[in-house]
């Protein structure tokens, strides 16, 4: 450790405010390009997940069938990260030779989408699972479809519980993607790592810090597209009958989903 | 016209929600199913537009068997009124209403203009349109829920206990105006409730259901009072019902004695040789009785010290209305007055039942 709590902060602060350090040289990755690429990383596996998890999470929901799956997914969360991280590059890694990176970043993305999965899914399936019986049963009494009534009814309904389970997910793959430099990759991880090893904790600190500002900034642009799409007529806002806070209830969907 | 053809619906493990129903529900026409917590009500209704499936049997609308087109279009055609409202706490209350039109792939404008027209027709302030269900009181929410039956001007409705949620006062209004929006839209309407009276006052006929989903009687209202087919339909129905059936009688011949009044605001009549008199506005609508010996002499009439305990009958109402008229009043005089609410005069209980026992029993 340095000496002193207030040298550390000045350094840290010092290395942030270096802008050396934000451009990049040819021998040298700076902050904004390894912010990019770290952006990049969390953007690719989010997506992938997203397409997987949500409509699976939204018709498992809404049929009520294959629900061991939301508990499968469950049970993944459990897995090693770094573990099968390197599990994967040993399998995946030899079968690319040089030049493309590409046998790091498959078994990056797997191992980010695994993470961001459970999340979506089982709030998703929670989501729609937790509309009100006579709610639905509203729907289908109107003359709505099965698919109607998870379009128009459904999923409007369970967004507030699906925005938290995204936001949960976009969390964990941010913090998560420090590892794609474990792998010799870029990102914010690159920072961390060097710094570990060269013993150089202003940049290692930094490098926490960066993760930390992009995850607080990726949740208030989601805090912000979820106000937008979700209907006052849930929130609470516009009523007297307060919703229940999101993150309260994917807590409570986590804790469920333990004991189930 | 809605046809139940022999419908029975039983659950596995031997629960027989309905018994081999066969009832008629004629087009134009209220048909209230009532019947005891459980004797399966909601299962009939459901079975109509296929919200529950038929164990054996059919249900035909017109002409038509039920089971014979998708139920996603069936029930599009059939207004459906929730127990409770169950409206879609996402969606704003003119949105909620233009639930069907939406579906049908009316033009949202349109559908729009019509939910606001319907709203005020089942007596919601239009503000109400851009608020959510959360927003609303209970009452509130069954008028929309009502408003959203409405909404594609299905030639069916049904109501499972529409009016439940309110208190006495505010369901009998809710009451009184769905008999005239029915009197206007005249819609084949099946309404459920474990309400009796509420049964006799809206119902063209009754259906009385007993446990174990069994038809027990199909009568109208006044038959039902007069004559229930046995024990069980008897007690269900409850007390008062010579009482009650007199509500399906008019007045129309009753003749009325013109009645001394005084004016409020001024001073009180001297020398009338009885004890109470009766006290009108200036535009000859009855206020109250006033107690002649109570008051100070040379007073003046004001509001204060009248005695309001007594229901006014309206000519050409109903023998209940006239002889409760009577019955409540202090001077045992019955007021009677015109649709405007303007004195006629007044009738005596004796002079009521006089009128009641030469009609004979009602049959
Ligand atoms: N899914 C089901 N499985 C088994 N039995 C059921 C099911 N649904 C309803 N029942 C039974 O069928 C019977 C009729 O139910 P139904 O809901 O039609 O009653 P109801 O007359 O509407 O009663 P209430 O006035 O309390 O609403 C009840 O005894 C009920 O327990
Ligand atoms: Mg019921």
């Amino acid at each position: 450790m340095a000496p002193g709590g207030a040298l550390v902060i000045g350094d840290v602060v010092g290395w942030l405010t270096d802008p050396a350090h934000w451009q990049s040289t040819p021998f040298d990755t700076g902050i904004l390009g390894q912010l990019g690429a770290h952006v990049w990383f969390c953007l690719i596996a989010l997506v992938i997940a997203l397409v997987i998890s949500l409509p699976l999470g939204l018709w498992i929901g809404h049929t009520g069938k294959a629900t061991w799956l939301v508990t499968v997914a469950n049970a993944v969360r459990a897995l090693p990260t770094v573990g099968v991280l390197v599990l994967l590059v040993v399998i995946i890694a030899p079968n690319f030779y040089g030049r493309t990176n590409a046998g790091y970043l498959i078994p990056t993305e797997i191992v980010l989408v695994l993470l961001a999965v459970p999340p979506i899914l089982s709030n998703a399936y929670a989501g729609v699972q937790n509309v009100s019986p006579a709610v639905r049963d509203a729907a289908f009494g109107m003359g709505m479809t099965g698919p109607q009534v998870l379009l128009r009814v459904e999923l409007p309904n369970a967004l507030p519980l699906i925005f938290s389970g995204f936001r949960s997910a976009t969390l964990q793959v941010i913090a998560t993607a420090t590892i794609a430099s474990y792998v010799t990759l870029g990102g914010l991880g690159r920072f961390i790592y060097d710094g570990l090893a060269q013993q150089d904790y202003p940049q290692m600190i930094s490098g926490g810090l960066l993760v930390a500002a992009l995850a607080l900034a990726a949740d208030l642009l989601l805090a912000l597209a979820q106000r937008y799409t979700v209907s006052r007529g849930i929130t609470g806002r516009a009523g007297r009958q307060a919703g229940s806070d999101s993150r309260v209830a994917v807590l409570n969907e986590e804790l469920a989903s333990e004991t189930a | 016209m809605i046809r139940f053809d022999h419908a029975t619906k039983s659950y596995p493990g031997g629960t027989v929600a309905v018994d081999d129903l066969q009832l008629e529900a004629p087009t134009g026409q209220i048909t209230v199913l009532v019947g005891p917590s459980g004797c399966g009500k909601t299962t009939s209704l459901r079975m109509i537009n296929r919200m529950i499936e038929p164990t054996s049997g059919k249900v035909w609308l017109d002409d038509t068997d039920t089971a014979s087109m998708p139920a996603h279009e069936l029930r599009r055609q059939i207004g459906y009124v929730i127990q409770h409202a169950g409206l879609f706490p996402h969606r704003t209350i003119v949105d909620n209403v233009a639930t069907v039109p939406f579906l049908l792939g009316t033009d949202k404008k349109q559908a729009r203009a019509r939910s606001m027209e319907l709203l005020e027709r089942v007596g919601l302030d239009p503000a109400f349109a851009k608020r959510y269900p959360a927003q609303l009181s209970g009452g509130q929410q069954q008028r929309v829920g009502v408003a959203r039956a409405l909404a594609a001007d299905p030639p069916v409705m049904l109501m499972d206990e529409p009016f439940s949620a309110v208190d006495p006062v505010v369901r009998d209004q809710l009451q009184d105006e769905f008999l005239r929006l029915q009197s206007d839209l005249g819609k084949t309407i099946v309404f459920v409730t474990h309400d009796i009276d509420e049964a006799i006052k809206l119902g063209d006929q009754v259906a009385v259901l007993r446990v174990g989903g069994t038809l027990a009687q199909l009568a109208t209202p006044r038959e039902l009072l007069s004559r229930p087919v046995d024990a069980f339909v008897a007690g269900f129905v409850g007390r008062d019902r010579g009482y009650r059936a007199l509500g399906f009688t008019q007045s129309g011949s009753l003749r009325t004695h013109e009645e001394p009044t005084v004016t409020l605001g001024d001073p009180l009549p001297s020398g009338s040789d009885r004890d109470w008199v009766l006290v009108v506005d200036a535009a000859g609508a009855p206020q109250g009785w006033l107690h002649l010996g109570d008051q100070p002499r040379g007073a003046v009439v004001e509001d204060r010290m009248l005695y309001r305990g007594g229901t006014l009958a309206t000519q050409g109402g109903t023998l209940r209305a006239a002889l409760d008229a009577c019955l409540s009043s202090p001077s045992g005089r019955g007021v009677v007055v015109d649709e405007a609410g303007r004195l006629i005069g007044t009738v005596t209980a004796r002079e009521v039942l006089d009128l009641i026992e030469s009609q004979g029993t009602p049959s």
